[in-house]
Protein backbone atom coordinates (compact mmCIF):
# COMPACT_ATOMS: atom_id res chain seq x y z
CA UNK A 1 0.00 0.00 0.00
CA UNK A 2 1.40 3.40 -1.17
CA UNK A 3 1.72 6.22 1.99
CA UNK A 4 -0.70 8.93 1.57
CA UNK A 5 0.20 11.85 3.60
CA UNK A 6 -1.78 12.08 6.30
CA UNK A 7 -2.84 16.20 7.85
CA UNK A 8 -0.72 16.69 10.55
CA UNK A 9 -1.84 16.31 14.10
CA UNK A 10 -4.36 19.15 15.07
CA UNK A 11 -3.03 22.08 17.65
CA UNK A 12 -3.94 20.90 21.88
CA UNK A 13 -5.51 23.67 23.17
CA UNK A 14 -5.74 22.33 26.54
CA UNK A 15 -6.32 19.37 28.45
CA UNK A 16 -6.76 16.90 25.73
CA UNK A 17 -9.38 18.87 23.27
CA UNK A 18 -8.69 19.75 19.77
CA UNK A 19 -9.09 22.83 17.96
CA UNK A 20 -11.77 23.31 15.88
CA UNK A 21 -10.97 23.87 12.23
CA UNK A 22 -12.61 26.44 10.10
CA UNK A 23 -13.10 25.62 6.56
CA UNK A 24 -14.94 27.54 3.63
CA UNK A 25 -16.20 26.45 0.23
CA UNK A 26 -16.92 28.29 -2.54
CA UNK A 27 -19.25 26.79 -4.48
CA UNK A 28 -19.39 28.75 -7.75
CA UNK A 29 -19.70 26.26 -10.42
CA UNK A 30 -23.46 24.16 -11.42
CA UNK A 31 -21.89 21.19 -12.80
CA UNK A 32 -22.37 17.81 -11.64
CA UNK A 33 -18.92 16.59 -10.99
CA UNK A 34 -18.49 19.90 -8.93
CA UNK A 35 -21.29 19.63 -7.22
CA UNK A 36 -20.42 16.29 -6.27
CA UNK A 37 -16.94 17.28 -4.98
CA UNK A 38 -18.77 20.33 -3.12
CA UNK A 39 -20.85 17.60 -1.27
CA UNK A 40 -18.22 14.95 -0.63
CA UNK A 41 -15.81 17.57 1.28
CA UNK A 42 -18.82 19.44 3.42
CA UNK A 43 -20.08 15.94 4.55
CA UNK A 44 -16.76 15.05 5.81
CA UNK A 45 -15.45 18.10 6.98
CA UNK A 46 -18.48 17.98 9.26
CA UNK A 47 -18.25 14.26 10.05
CA UNK A 48 -14.52 15.57 11.19
CA UNK A 49 -15.90 18.02 13.75
CA UNK A 50 -14.84 20.88 11.51
CA UNK A 51 -16.86 24.33 11.33
CA UNK A 52 -17.90 23.98 7.65
CA UNK A 53 -19.47 26.94 5.87
CA UNK A 54 -20.65 27.07 2.23
CA UNK A 55 -20.88 30.09 0.40
CA UNK A 56 -23.21 29.32 -2.76
CA UNK A 57 -23.23 32.10 -5.82
CA UNK A 58 -23.37 32.12 -9.37
CA UNK A 59 -24.08 28.64 -11.21
CA UNK A 60 -23.79 26.91 -8.12
CA UNK A 61 -26.87 28.64 -6.66
CA UNK A 62 -28.91 26.82 -9.21
CA UNK A 63 -27.68 23.60 -7.40
CA UNK A 64 -30.03 24.76 -3.83
CA UNK A 65 -32.74 25.62 -5.71
CA UNK A 66 -35.31 23.09 -4.81
CA UNK A 67 -35.69 20.15 -7.14
CA UNK A 68 -39.11 20.17 -7.42
CA UNK A 69 -38.91 23.89 -8.54
CA UNK A 70 -39.03 24.04 -12.53
CA UNK A 71 -39.49 27.92 -13.79
CA UNK A 72 -37.39 30.28 -11.38
CA UNK A 73 -37.28 34.44 -11.87
CA UNK A 74 -39.49 37.39 -12.45
CA UNK A 75 -38.69 38.40 -16.05
CA UNK A 76 -38.52 36.09 -19.05
CA UNK A 77 -34.89 36.13 -19.28
CA UNK A 78 -34.73 34.94 -15.74
CA UNK A 79 -37.07 32.35 -16.32
CA UNK A 80 -35.48 31.69 -19.53
CA UNK A 81 -32.19 30.34 -18.30
CA UNK A 82 -33.95 28.48 -15.40
CA UNK A 83 -35.54 26.79 -18.64
CA UNK A 84 -32.52 26.40 -20.75
CA UNK A 85 -30.81 24.59 -17.21
CA UNK A 86 -33.02 23.23 -14.69
CA UNK A 87 -32.40 24.28 -11.33
CA UNK A 88 -31.93 21.63 -8.43
CA UNK A 89 -29.40 19.23 -6.92
CA UNK A 90 -30.76 16.26 -8.88
CA UNK A 91 -30.98 17.74 -12.11
CA UNK A 92 -27.16 18.88 -12.68
CA UNK A 93 -25.29 18.34 -16.16
CA UNK A 94 -21.62 17.21 -16.25
CA UNK A 95 -19.02 19.29 -18.14
CA UNK A 96 -17.85 16.87 -20.06
CA UNK A 97 -19.80 13.79 -21.91
CA UNK A 98 -23.08 14.31 -20.78
CA UNK A 99 -24.74 13.77 -23.93
CA UNK A 100 -28.15 15.16 -23.53
CA UNK A 101 -28.25 13.16 -19.42
CA UNK A 102 -26.72 10.01 -21.30
CA UNK A 103 -23.48 11.03 -19.17
CA UNK A 104 -25.20 11.57 -15.28
CA UNK A 105 -27.67 8.77 -16.12
CA UNK A 106 -24.32 6.40 -16.34
CA UNK A 107 -22.64 8.54 -13.64
CA UNK A 108 -25.46 7.65 -11.13
CA UNK A 109 -25.79 4.14 -12.53
CA UNK A 110 -22.42 3.58 -11.52
CA UNK A 111 -22.09 5.08 -8.07
CA UNK A 112 -25.32 2.86 -6.96
CA UNK A 113 -23.44 -0.09 -8.14
CA UNK A 114 -20.40 1.00 -5.94
CA UNK A 115 -22.37 2.23 -3.13
CA UNK A 116 -22.00 6.12 -3.56
CA UNK A 117 -24.09 8.84 -2.61
CA UNK A 118 -25.42 11.18 -4.57
CA UNK A 119 -25.13 14.61 -4.38
CA UNK A 120 -28.88 15.08 -2.85
CA UNK A 121 -28.40 12.79 -0.40
CA UNK A 122 -24.79 14.33 0.82
CA UNK A 123 -26.39 17.71 0.89
CA UNK A 124 -28.76 16.19 3.34
CA UNK A 125 -26.13 14.69 5.33
CA UNK A 126 -24.29 18.10 5.82
CA UNK A 127 -27.28 19.60 7.12
CA UNK A 128 -27.54 17.47 9.46
CA UNK A 129 -24.03 17.50 10.25
CA UNK A 130 -24.71 21.00 10.67
CA UNK A 131 -23.20 22.24 7.51
CA UNK A 132 -23.43 26.11 7.29
CA UNK A 133 -24.77 27.20 3.65
CA UNK A 134 -24.92 30.87 2.65
CA UNK A 135 -26.42 32.24 -0.51
CA UNK A 136 -25.37 35.05 -2.38
CA UNK A 137 -27.49 38.02 -2.07
CA UNK A 138 -26.34 39.45 -5.57
CA UNK A 139 -26.68 35.94 -7.38
CA UNK A 140 -30.57 35.28 -5.70
CA UNK A 141 -31.15 39.47 -7.35
CA UNK A 142 -29.83 38.94 -10.63
CA UNK A 143 -31.42 35.51 -10.84
CA UNK A 144 -34.67 36.26 -9.95
CA UNK A 145 -34.56 33.58 -6.99
CA UNK A 146 -36.44 34.17 -3.97
CA UNK A 147 -35.66 32.39 -0.35
CA UNK A 148 -38.68 30.45 -1.01
CA UNK A 149 -37.17 28.88 -4.10
CA UNK A 150 -34.27 27.69 -2.11
CA UNK A 151 -33.99 24.42 -0.08
CA UNK A 152 -34.58 24.54 3.91
CA UNK A 153 -32.21 26.01 6.02
CA UNK A 154 -30.10 27.88 3.96
CA UNK A 155 -28.75 31.22 5.82
CA UNK A 156 -29.73 34.23 5.33
CA UNK A 157 -28.51 35.68 2.12
CA UNK A 158 -25.06 37.64 2.55
CA UNK A 159 -22.43 39.54 -0.21
CA UNK A 160 -18.91 39.11 -1.17
CA UNK A 161 -17.23 41.01 2.14
CA UNK A 162 -19.32 38.48 4.17
CA UNK A 163 -17.71 35.96 2.06
CA UNK A 164 -14.24 37.51 2.05
CA UNK A 165 -14.81 37.98 6.20
CA UNK A 166 -15.61 34.09 6.19
CA UNK A 167 -12.42 33.26 3.70
CA UNK A 168 -10.18 35.32 6.12
CA UNK A 169 -10.74 34.10 8.87
CA UNK A 170 -10.82 30.08 7.85
CA UNK A 171 -7.75 27.36 8.14
CA UNK A 172 -8.93 26.24 4.23
CA UNK A 173 -10.66 27.67 1.41
CA UNK A 174 -11.26 25.79 -1.77
CA UNK A 175 -13.35 27.91 -4.64
CA UNK A 176 -15.24 24.87 -6.56
CA UNK B 1 -14.11 -5.03 25.48
CA UNK B 2 -18.02 -3.67 25.80
CA UNK B 3 -18.93 -1.93 22.51
CA UNK B 4 -21.70 0.15 22.50
CA UNK B 5 -22.68 0.26 19.13
CA UNK B 6 -21.83 -1.79 15.70
CA UNK B 7 -21.49 0.23 12.42
CA UNK B 8 -21.64 -1.89 8.81
CA UNK B 9 -20.34 0.67 6.78
CA UNK B 10 -18.88 -2.86 4.07
CA UNK B 11 -19.78 -1.87 0.85
CA UNK B 12 -20.14 1.78 0.95
CA UNK B 13 -17.68 4.10 -0.63
CA UNK B 14 -15.83 7.48 0.55
CA UNK B 15 -17.20 9.44 2.58
CA UNK B 16 -19.73 7.13 3.81
CA UNK B 17 -17.94 4.78 6.49
CA UNK B 18 -16.60 8.47 7.88
CA UNK B 19 -20.32 10.19 8.08
CA UNK B 20 -22.12 7.04 9.02
CA UNK B 21 -19.85 6.85 12.14
CA UNK B 22 -20.18 10.30 12.59
CA UNK B 23 -23.62 9.91 13.06
CA UNK B 24 -23.29 7.07 15.50
CA UNK B 25 -20.82 8.79 17.60
CA UNK B 26 -23.63 11.12 18.13
CA UNK B 27 -26.01 8.74 19.81
CA UNK B 28 -23.41 7.26 22.00
CA UNK B 29 -21.68 8.98 25.42
CA UNK B 30 -18.49 10.03 26.54
CA UNK B 31 -16.01 7.00 26.70
CA UNK B 32 -18.40 4.80 24.92
CA UNK B 33 -16.88 2.36 22.44
CA UNK B 34 -18.03 1.90 18.41
CA UNK B 35 -17.01 -0.42 16.48
CA UNK B 36 -16.75 -0.05 12.76
CA UNK B 37 -16.55 -2.28 9.46
CA UNK B 38 -15.74 -1.77 6.70
CA UNK B 39 -14.22 -2.37 3.34
CA UNK B 40 -13.65 0.75 1.53
CA UNK B 41 -9.56 0.49 1.63
CA UNK B 42 -8.99 4.22 1.69
CA UNK B 43 -10.89 4.29 5.35
CA UNK B 44 -7.73 2.96 7.08
CA UNK B 45 -6.19 6.49 6.32
CA UNK B 46 -9.18 8.34 6.58
CA UNK B 47 -10.32 7.04 10.07
CA UNK B 48 -6.86 8.26 10.94
CA UNK B 49 -7.30 11.53 9.76
CA UNK B 50 -10.74 11.66 11.52
CA UNK B 51 -9.48 10.58 14.71
CA UNK B 52 -7.11 13.43 14.84
CA UNK B 53 -9.16 15.95 13.65
CA UNK B 54 -12.08 14.99 15.68
CA UNK B 55 -10.86 13.99 19.21
CA UNK B 56 -12.32 10.24 19.22
CA UNK B 57 -9.39 7.59 19.96
CA UNK B 58 -8.42 4.84 17.75
CA UNK B 59 -8.06 1.78 20.10
CA UNK B 60 -8.34 -0.76 17.98
CA UNK B 61 -7.63 -1.60 14.12
CA UNK B 62 -7.31 -4.50 11.89
CA UNK B 63 -8.17 -6.61 9.33
CA UNK B 64 -10.85 -9.36 9.62
CA UNK B 65 -12.08 -11.61 7.03
CA UNK B 66 -10.43 -9.06 4.25
CA UNK B 67 -12.25 -6.00 6.14
CA UNK B 68 -11.35 -2.98 8.20
CA UNK B 69 -12.38 -2.94 11.44
CA UNK B 70 -12.06 0.14 13.54
CA UNK B 71 -12.75 0.36 17.76
CA UNK B 72 -13.23 3.76 18.76
CA UNK B 73 -13.49 6.10 21.70
CA UNK B 74 -16.21 8.87 21.79
CA UNK B 75 -13.93 11.53 23.47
Amino acid sequence: MTDVAVAPAPEETGEGAVKTKKVVIVCYSGELEKTWATMILASTAAAMDMQMTVFVTFWGLQSFVKDSKRITGQNWMQKMMSFMQRPGISHRKLSKMNFMGMGPWMMFKLAKQYNVSKPKELLEMSAELGVTFVPCQMTMDMFGLKQSDLIDGMGDPVGAATALDLMTNADSTLFI
Amino acid sequence: MDIKLKVDATGLSCPLPIVRTTQAMKTVGAGDLVEVVATDPGSVKDFEAWSKSTGNSIVEQGVVDGKFRFVLRHK
